[in-house]
C-alpha cells in the first residue's frame, strides 16, 4: 500500500474512534448537568445519586475522548502535510479559536467540577459544569466550521503563486449555511448519544432491580430526550440533505445509487450495483421520495452519478469524480437504520413506562443493551458517509486527498503509527469498557456514602475527591 | 509591528505556558515513585495535578492550532518532519492521561503498579523529546525546497539525535524534574514535601550543569553574539540559582516561582535566537522557514490576533482562579481509603 492510503486509513480508525466519544461526551455533559441542577434545585437525593453516578461514567468516557483529540490536530501535520500547506490560512483558524474557546473552558471547568465538590460554593461548583458543557458546543461548532469549509469552501481565493487558499472573510466561513446546518444536526445527534447512553444504563439497572426510584426518573429523562432530539436530528436532516444536493450532487446521486439524472426521483430501499459500480441490476424504490428529500418537491430533477461524473470531466479535468458508491449508499441508510431503530426502541420504552408501569416483554432487555451502541454506529456511518462521498476531494473542487497527503512521511512510517494506535486504541477500549461495566455493576451509591461536603477545605481534613 | 511578529510572540507565549504548566506535571509524574512509600503518598501526588494537568496539557493544542494557523509552512514542515518523534509523544501523552484518570478508579495492586510504570515512562518521554525536538529547530535541521515549491524535512529519524539535540532533551528532562519537585514541595504536606525538597536539590544542580552547558554551546553556534539571546541565557541561569537557593531556604513558593520563570526566560531565548527564522535549514539560508515565508495572510492574522487578545486573558483569569481554588497542600493523610478503588469505596 502507498503511504497516501495507508494516511487515509489512519485517518478513517483514528476519527471514526474519537468521534465515538465525542458525542457520548458532548450529551452527557448537559444531563448530567441538568441531573446536578435538579439536586441543586430540590435537594433531592436521587438526583446527587444520579449527577455523581452518571458524573463517573461520563468521566470514564471524557478521558479517552480527550487523548484522542491530540492525535487528531497533530495528524494534519504529520500525514497531511500539503493539504495544511494548501488550508492553514483559512482551516487553522477555527482549530485554533476551538482550542483557545472551547479546549480551555471544557478542561478547567470539568476539573473544577470533578474536584470542587468541597471547594467551591454550591452555585459556582453547578455553573463549573453548565461551563464545561457549554465548551463542548463551542467546540462542536469551530471543529464543524471547519470540516463545512472542506465541503462547501467559502470566504477565500486561490493565491496562484503561493499554491494555496487564503481567507478573504471569516464570518462566511463560520457562518454559511453548511456550518449550520452541519451544527444543528451534530449537537441534536450528541444529545441522542449521551441520552441513549443514560437511558441504556438506567433500563439496566432497572432490570438488575437496582436503585428503581433513581433509575425510573433517568431513564425516563434519556428516553424523553433521545425522541426530542431525534426529531431536531431528523429535520436538520432533511436540511442537510438540501444543502447537500445543492452543493455536492455527486455526493446524494451517490447516496442514493442514482446514475442517471432523473425526475421525480424515487428513494431506493435496496440496490444491487454491477460489480464495476457504474449501474445498477436491481433495486427496491419509494416514487418521487428522493426527489423531495434533496430538493423539496416530489417533481424536482435529481442529477445522476453518470452525468455528474461527464459534467466534472469539463469542470476540473480529466479524472475519476466517483466516490465509492456502495460505501455512500449503504453508510448513508445504516446511518439513518440505526437512528430510527434507537427511536424505536425508545419510544416503546416510554410508552410502556407511563402512568408508572414498568416495561415487560422480552424485548425490553436486548432493546435497552443494544440502546447506547445503536447512536454511535448512526454516528460512525454518517460520518463515513460524509467524508467518503465527498471523495476524491479533501476540500470539494480545490485539493483532491490524493494531493493533501505529506510527501516526506514513508508508507513505512504511516504504517508503523498506524498499527501503534490501533493497537493502543483497542486496549484502551478494553479497557474503557471494562471501567464503565465495572461501575454499572456496583451502580449509584447508598445515601449513607455522600458525607456533606463543606467548604474551605485544610490540609487535613480528607478529600471528597482524589486521584 | 507586523502582524508576524505579533504571531510569533504569541507563539512564544503559547509555548511558554505549555512548558512552565505541562513541565511540572512531567515532574511530577517521573518523581511519582521516588516520592512516595505508599499508596496514600501516590494518591496524594497525583490529587495535585489532578484538577489542573488536562487544562495545562491544552496550551499544547493551542500552540499547536496557533502554529497551524498563523505559521502553516512551519506547522506543516515542523509535524510531517519530526514525525517520529511527535508520534512519540503523542502516544505518550495518550498514556499519560489515561492513566491518571484510571489508575486509581480499580483498587487491584498489579492495575495500579501498571498505570504507575506508564505515567514515569509517558512523562519521561515528552519532557526528553521536546528538547531534542527545540534543540534541533535552533540548531537548523536539513531542509530544502521540493519540487512544488514547498520546503521540507530532508533528514531521516537519527538526524534529530545529535549531540547537541540530547543534550537539549537532557536540559528539558531535568529541568522538569526539577520544577516538578518544587510544585510538590509546594503542593504536598508531610513526608512527600521533604523527599521534594531533597530530591529538588540534587537534581536542581544537574539541571543547572546541563542548562548552562546548553545555553554556552548554544551562544557560541550562533554565527555572531546574539546580545538579547545571551542576556536571557544569563537571566535563566541567574533565576535558577534563585530556585534553587528559594528551595535551600524553603521557601517554596519562590522556589516554584524562579523555576517556572526561568523556563519562561529559557524557552523564550531560544526563540529569540532565532527570530525572525522559525525553523533554520542547516542546508542553506536559502531554505530557512521565516516568518515572513511561512506565515498565513495578514487578514487571518488579524482574525486570529483580535481572537487571542480578547481570549487569552480570560483563560489566563479562570485558569489562574482554578490554581486558586486548589491551592491547598494535599497530604496523604487526606486520602481516604487509598488501597481501595475510587469506583468501589468513594463518592466521586
Amino acid at each position: 500500500m502507498h503511504a497516501l492510503d495507508l494516511a487515509r486509513w489512519q485517518f478513517a480508525i483514528t476519527t471514526v474512534y474519537h468521534f465515538l466519544f465525542v458525542p457520548i461526551t458532548i450529551g452527557m455533559s448537559f444531563l448530567v448537568a441538568g441531573l446536578h441542577t435538579a439536586w441543586f434545585r430540590t435537594n433531592k437525593l436521587k438526583y446527587l445519586r444520579a449527577t455523581k453516578f452518571f458524573g463517573r461514567l461520563f468521566l470514564i468516557n471524557f478521558a479517552i475522548g480527550v487523548v484522542t483529540g491530540i492525535v487528531q490536530e497533530f495528524q494534519f501535520g504529520m500525514n497531511w502535510s500539503s493539504y495544511s500547506r494548501f488550508v492553514g490560512d483559512i482551516f487553522g483558524a477555527p482549530l485554533a479559536i476551538e482550542g483557545l474557546l472551547a479546549f480551555f473552558l471544557e478542561s478547567t471547568f470539568l476539573g473544577l467540577w470533578i474536584f470542587g465538590w468541597d471547594r467551591l460554593p454550591k452555585k459556582v461548583h453547578l455553573a463549573s459544569i453548565w461551563l464545561a458543557a457549554t465548551g463542548t458546543i463551542f467546540s462542536a461548532y469551530f471543529i464543524l466550521a471547519a470540516n463545512a469549509w472542506m465541503q462547501h469552501p467559502v470566504g477565500y481565493i486561490l493565491n496562484a503563486t503561493k499554491g494555496r487558499a487564503e481567507l478573504t472573510n471569516i464570518f462566511t466561513v463560520l457562518t454559511q449555511k453548511t456550518a449550520v446546518v452541519t451544527f444543528f444536526h451534530t449537537i441534536p445527534s450528541a444529545a441522542f448519544t449521551g441520552a441513549a447512553f443514560i437511558a441504556g444504563v438506567s433500563a439496566w439497572l432497572i432490570i438488575k432491580k437496582k436503585d428503581i426510584e433513581m433509575s425510573r426518573v433517568t431513564l425516563k429523562a434519556g428516553l424523553v430526550t433521545m425522541l426530542i432530539s431525534f426529531v431536531l436530528v431528523g429535520i436538520s436532516g432533511d436540511l442537510t440533505s438540501r444543502v447537500m444536493t445543492e452543493q455536492q450532487p455527486m455526493k446524494m446521486a451517490a447516496a442514493e445509487a442514482l446514475y442517471t439524472t432523473t425526475e421525480s426521483a424515487p428513494f431506493s430501499l435496496l440496490t444491487i450495483g454491477s460489480l464495476d459500480g457504474s449501474r445498477s441490476v436491481f433495486q427496491i424504490d419509494i416514487p418521487s421520495v428522493l426527489s423531495f428529500l434533496s430538493t423539496g418537491d416530489f417533481k424536482g430533477v435529481v442529477e445522476g452519478v453518470n452525468d455528474l461524473q461527464a459534467k466534472y470531466v469539463t469542470q476540473y479535468g480529466p479524472g475519476d469524480y466517483k466516490p465509492n458508491i456502495p460505501l455512500a449508499y449503504w453508510s448513508f441508510r445504516l446511518m439513518m437504520g440505526f437512528g430510527f431503530i434507537a427511536a424505536f426502541f425508545a419510544l416503546l420504552a416510554l410508552w410502556q413506562l407511563r402512568k408508572g408501569g414498568t416495561p415487560k416483554g422480552k424485548w425490553f432487555a436486548p432493546a435497552m443493551i443494544s440502546l447506547p451502541f445503536l447512536p454511535l454506529l448512526a454516528n460512525s456511518f454518517g460520518w463515513i458517509f460524509t467524508e467518503t462521498a465527498r471523495q476524491p476531494w479533501a476540500v470539494f473542487g480545490l485539493i483532491k486527498t490524493a494531493d493533501g497527503v505529506s510527501t516526506v512521511v514513508s508508507a513505512g512510517a504511516v504504517l508503523f503509527t498506524m498499527v501503534v494506535f490501533t493497537v493502543l486504541y483497542g486496549i484502551l477500549a478494553f479497557i474503557e469498557v471494562g471501567l464503565i461495566l465495572r461501575t454499572i455493576h456496583i451502580g449509584p451509591r447508598p445515601e449513607e456514602d455522600y458525607p456533606v461536603a463543606s467548604l474551605g477545605g485544610s490540609d487535613t481534613r480528607p478529600l471528597v475527591m482524589s486521584y | 509591528m507586523s502582524f508576524q511578529s505579533v504571531w510569533f510572540i504569541l507563539i512564544v507565549v503559547l509555548w511558554v505556558g505549555y512548558f512552565v504548566l505541562e513541565g511540572f506535571d512531567f515532574g511530577v509524574g517521573m518523581l511519582l515513585p521516588f516520592v512516595s512509600r505508599n499508596e496514600a503518598d501516590r494518591r496524594a501526588v497525583l490529587t495535585t495535578l489532578g484538577p489542573v494537568w488536562d487544562g495545562n496539557e491544552v496550551w499544547l493544542l493551542v500552540a499547536g492550532g496557533a502554529t497551524f494557523a498563523a505559521f502553516p509552512e512551519w506547522y506543516a514542515t515542523l509535524f510531517s518532519g519530526f514525525y517520529l518523534p511527535l508520534f512519540l509523544i503523542l502516544v505518550a501523552l495518550i498514556v499519560r492521561g489515561v492513566a491518571f484518570e484510571y489508575r486509581s478508579k480499580y483498587g487491584k495492586a498489579q492495575w495500579r503498579q501498571r498505570w504507575d510504570v506508564a505515567i514515569v515512562i509517558a512523562s519521561a518521554l515528552p519532557a526528553l523529546l521536546w528538547g531534542v525536538a527545540f534543540a534541533n529547530i535552533v540548531r537548523g535541521v536539513p531542509l530544502e525546497k521540493s519540487a512544488s515549491g514547498s520546503i521540507e524535512y530532508v533528514g531521516g529519524f537519527f538526524n534529530l539525535l545529535n549531540p547537541y539535540a540530547l543534550l537539549g532533551g537532557v536540559v528539558t528532562l531535568t529541568v522538569f524534574l526539577t520544577h516538578g519537585a518544587h510544585f510538590l514541595a509546594l503542593k504536598t504536606a508531610g513526608e512527600i514535601r521533604v523527599k521534594a525538597h531533597d530530591l529538588a536539590i540534587k537534581l536542581g544542580l544537574v539541571a543547572a550543569v546541563s542548562a548552562v552547558a546548553f545555553l554556552v554551546w548554544s551562544n557560541l553556534m550562533l554565527p555572531s553574539i546574539n546580545a538579547k539571546f545571551l542576556t536571557l541565557s544569563v537571566a535563566t541561569a541567574l533565576l535558577w540559582v534563585a530556585g534553587f537557593g528559594a528551595n535551600y531556604l524553603r521557601r517554596e513558593g519562590w522556589a516554584f516561582i524562579a523555576s517556572s520563570l526561568a523556563i519562561t526566560t529559557f524557552v523564550t531565548g531560544l526563540f529569540v535566537a532565532l527570530y525572525p527564522r522559525v525553523m533554520p535549514s542547516s542546508l542553506g539560508a536559502q531554505f530557512d522557514l521565516t516568518i515572513t515565508n511561512a506565515s498565513s495572510t495578514d487578514y487571518t492574522l488579524k482574525v486570529m490576533t483580535v481572537v487571542a487578545v480578547v481570549m487569552t486573558p480570560v483563560v489566563l483569569v479562570y485558569q489562574g482562579w482554578t490554581y486558586w481554588v486548589f491551592r491547598k497542600r494535599v497530604s496523604a493523610a487526606q486520602i481516604m481509603h487509598p488501597e481501595r478503588g475510587v469506583l468501589d469505596t468513594l463518592p466521586l
